[in-house]
């Protein structure tokens, strides 16, 4: 272990910030799907592959710009994400816990290894000519893509936000998600909460996709170094609670980014797991309370 | 029925079987023998797996933890220090047995539950695979090899693979006798009781963290020798086959499929699993996530439509039909 310089340190804090902001937006979907159903669900990682392949066909063959390719990862993996539940999701949930998360695990299986079969297992990187400028301000280097994608995770957070707040079904999903017992009471149709809950939660990490393919490579296996990650930022943020999703996204940005400065290697996703477990053990409510369950 | 018949019959059905599966290596070529050698290694994985997920009910997604620390004990200890691996594979299970007693102490301790178990785990496993990574790529890349001794039950190394076919099959038998032990006497219903409400079970005064935590010492104790045989078995081990994903997911497949909590349901699984992906396999050729797809459809289908497994649908049927005639 060596001591980082004063400049290195700065450049680890901002690359962990910009980072958080799309481990948030991971999270968020994640968080969401947890609070309105009560399901881990393990196969987020294997969307946000998903998502970051759509970016990266779209660029190859139609010469799409990254961020215009938003509009059409958004609606696919909305729609995906609605079938998932619908067809599969939707026969457990009254399942035990271990057997709703085997279930998701197998559907992330089946959704890697089929890429894998389809894609090979080939890293691949997306080679965007104007995305490779980098910002200096003083001695920091601010990544193009990086501040583009923190800038469109915070907005796209903010929209489901108002969208959660403002809009009726927002409202009928925050209610099933507090209140299961009440929102039937009032006549809110669960099922297709829990679809729409899943294909917004789907949404929001192939949005992570794409703007995580930039800068970052493609292939089958990505989404399993961002799903643990997600993991960590969803419990320590508190299990369905959202803007400590996005809070939790940038601690552990930074927590692995200045983690990194300190120590080699693959040691930094080591940390992370090290973090989880703690966070598990000891806080399992996660730093901002709200204990539901 | 009557149980003198029964026990009679049972015992009966044991002693043929055993003394097929002890014949048949004479009337099969090497790839079978491989084939069914890996059967009984999955379905023992399974039953170690089982002790702790199927009858404790402690889901563990990370039972590669144990298996590769098993792996990587006996080996090193074989390599640098020449350890015998006989002497290996206990000292890999007792190495198995504390890193079980540690996670478990801790994650019990502090009430872990459900699927929060089963990602603690999850991250451990990773943990030391990750470990593994950064410590076997300066002095290991290739991985371990372990050095050839000869044809020597001593090495516990064979140039057929028939041997190691009887050596995982006594692993296995004492693993299920050990299961359907445990079943008969009262720590079997102690593991139910806590699988099926653990507040329950510790207002009946059943010590919950001490069960639990003897159920984990038995699992991880029985995965980490499982470790061992693997690298006797291919003299060679990395950190990808002792500490990866498909270890955990194969360990825990065959109890969800044959029924966990059944003394035999993890050998039925283990057995389906290996014939379906062996054919896919073949069918598909070279590409290698071909398994880890089958996998992820077994589990997709078993979940939705036989959540018990095939042993727990057939019981529940039994007990349908039994009560309705």
């Amino acid at each position: 272990m060596s001591l980082p310089g004063l400049p290195l340190l700065l450049q680890s804090i901002v690359n962990g910030i910009l980072m958080g902001g799309v481990y948030g937006l991971v999270a968020i979907g994640l968080t969401l799907i947890f609070g309105v159903m009560k399901i881990i669900n393990f196969a987020h990682g294997s969307l946000m592959m998903l998502g970051m392949f759509t970016t990266y066909w779209l660029y190859v063959f139609l010469g799409l710009d990254p961020y215009l390719s938003l509009l059409f990862s958004i609606p696919c993996l909305f729609v995906l994400g609605l079938l998932i539940e619908r067809f599969l999701i939707a026969q457990v949930l009254d399942a035990p816990a271990h057997n709703q998360l085997l279930l998701t695990l197998g559907i992330s299986l089946f959704i890697e290894n089929f890429a894998l079969f389809l894609w090979t297992p080939n890293f691949r990187t997306l080679e965007v000519t104007y995305l490779r400028k980098a910002a200096m301000v003083g001695t920091v280097m601010i990544s193009l893509p990086k501040l583009v994608a923190f800038i469109f995770a915070i907005i796209l957070t903010i929209l489901l936000y108002c969208f959660l707040k403002r809009t009726d079904m927002g409202k009928a999903i925050r209610a099933a998600s507090e209140e299961r017992e009440g929102a039937l009471t009032v006549g809110i149709n669960l099922r297709r909460i829990y679809y729409v809950a899943f294909g917004i939660g789907a949404a929001c990490v192939g949005a992570a996709g794409t703007l995580t393919a930039p800068f970052f490579y493609v292939n089958p296996n990505v989404g399993g170094i961002f799903v643990i990650t997600a993991f960590v930022v969803v419990v320590l943020g508190g299990m369905g609670n959202f803007i400590g999703a996005l809070v939790g996204g940038i601690i552990i940005g930074l927590a692995e980014s200045v983690g990194a400065a300190f120590v080699p290697g693959q040691l930094k996703q080591f940390i992370i797991y090290f973090i989880f477990i703690l966070v598990l053990l000891f806080k399992p409510e996660g730093l901002f309370g709200r204990t539901s369950e | 029925m009557n149980s003198t018949a029964g026990r009679t019959r049972n015992i009966l059905v044991i002693i043929i079987t055993g003394v097929i599966l002890l014949i048949l290596p004479f009337f099969m070529g090497g790839y079978y023998v491989h084939l069914v050698t890996m059967i009984f290694f999955f379905g023992y994985l399974g039953v170690a797996w089982n002790i702790l997920g199927g009858y404790a009910g402690q889901f563990s997604f990370g039972h590669a933890a144990f298996f590769g620390v098993g792996a990587f004990t006996s080996t090193l200890l074989q390599v640098h220090l020449g350890v015998n691996p006989w002497i290996g594979l206990f000292l890999a299970g007792i190495a198995g047995l504390i890193l079980g007693l540690c996670i478990g102490s801790l994650s019990f301790r502090y009430g872990l539950r459900g699927p929060y178990f089963a990602l603690a785990m999850l991250a451990l496993a990773e943990m030391f695979r990750l470990m593994a990574v950064e410590w076997m790529t300066v002095r290991y890349p290739l991985g371990i090899t372990i050095p050839l001794k000869g044809d020597s039950l001593w090495y516990f190394q064979f140039r057929s693979k028939v041997p190691y076919y009887y050596i995982m099959l006594f692993m296995m038998a004492a693993a299920l006798y050990l299961t359907h032990v445990i079943e008969g006497k009262k720590i079997g219903s102690y593991f139910k009781a806590i699988r099926e409400n653990e507040s329950a079970a510790e207002a009946l005064g059943i010590n919950a963290f001490k069960y639990k935590l003897l159920a984990m010492a038995m699992s991880s104790f029985l995965t980490a020798v499982g470790g061992t045989f693997y690298a006797q078995y291919y003299l060679h081990i990395d950190e990808e086959s002792a500490f990866g994903v498909a270890i955990s997911i194969e360990a825990l497949l065959g109890p969800i499929l044959g029924g966990a909590g059944t003394v035999l349901g993890p050998v039925l699984g283990a057995g389906i699993i290996e014939g379906l992906s062996e054919t896919t396999r073949n069918l598909l050729g070279g590409y290698s996530g071909v398994h880890l797809m089958v996998y992820g459809t077994i589990l997709i289908f078993v979940i939705i439509f036989l959540p018990g497994g095939i042993l727990g649908g057939l019981q529940t049927a039994f007990r349908k039909l039994s009560r309705g005639g």
